[in-house]
């Protein structure tokens, strides 16, 4: 099961003793904070797990994948992740690692499904 | 072709713990403190047991595989063999992508792939 908000509100909720409706606008005004950032473009570092740092990336050529059409992709800003040193090697630390890696994951995490 | 974004403007984690305390000035500064510790920590642990994260209009973390490889020892240049390991990656949502990239190009957020 993938973590959610309602799990981290749940969390801070049951270890910290915070009323259900503070832990929920607690998580909601974190993630929309950082959201903020982003927009007005602002980078965000959060030490131990990572930075979100923005790219500017230049027009380049493109192609409708279905009819072979060519169209040139825009001028974008796109947001990306660097994971930090510790979270990197916490990660590491799963199956895989190793020599043999175990089952491959529950949940088949490298399909990056957009699930919005 | 891509530049990284110029602006050294930074947010830290303790800054957004000063914002979420404002907006909740009900709370401990210990207690928002703890909190972002808290969810920080629940986001690694999830990742480093092969969990996903789904955090709706912000985007997903999700673990890709690096398969192993012949790596270089930089001072002598000796072949190392590197196993194959899971690195932590981030989607960003449509929300985040469209917001962000709106930020800098108000007139072609009809040109976003979905």
């Amino acid at each position: 099961m993938a973590l959610t908000k309602a799990d981290m509100t749940e969390r801070l909720f049951e270890e910290l003793g915070l009323n259900k409706r503070e832990a929920k606008d607690l998580v909601d005004t974190l993630f929309e904070e950082v959201r903020c950032a982003l927009v007005r473009g602002t980078c965000v570092k959060l030490s131990g797990f990572g930075n979100f740092t923005l790219r500017d990336k230049s027009q380049r050529p493109g192609r409708n994948p279905k009819t072979g059409e060519e169209i040139p992709i825009s001028a974008r800003r796109v947001v990306t992740f660097r994971p930090g040193q510790k979270l990197k090697a916490r990660v590491e630390a799963y199956a895989g690692t190793s020599e043999q890696p175990q089952e491959p994951i529950q949940e088949q995490p490298r399909t990056s499904t957009d699930s919005e | 072709m891509e530049t990284e974004s110029t602006q050294e403007i930074t947010v830290t984690k303790s800054e957004l713990m000063e914002v979420l305390s404002r907006k909740q000035p009900q709370l401990a500064y210990k207690d928002i403190e703890l909190a972002v510790k808290t969810i920080l920590e629940q986001m690694t642990q999830s990742l480093s047991t092969g969990d996903r994260i789904e955090i709706r209009g912000f985007g997903s973390f999700s673990l890709h595989y690096r398969p192993p490889r012949m790596g270089r020892n930089p001072k002598t240049g000796d072949p190392v063999p590197l196993s194959g390991k899971y690195v932590p990656h981030f989607k960003p949502g449509k929300e985040l992508r469209e917001r962000v990239n709106a930020s800098v190009n108000p007139s072609v957020s009809d040109n976003e792939k979905g």
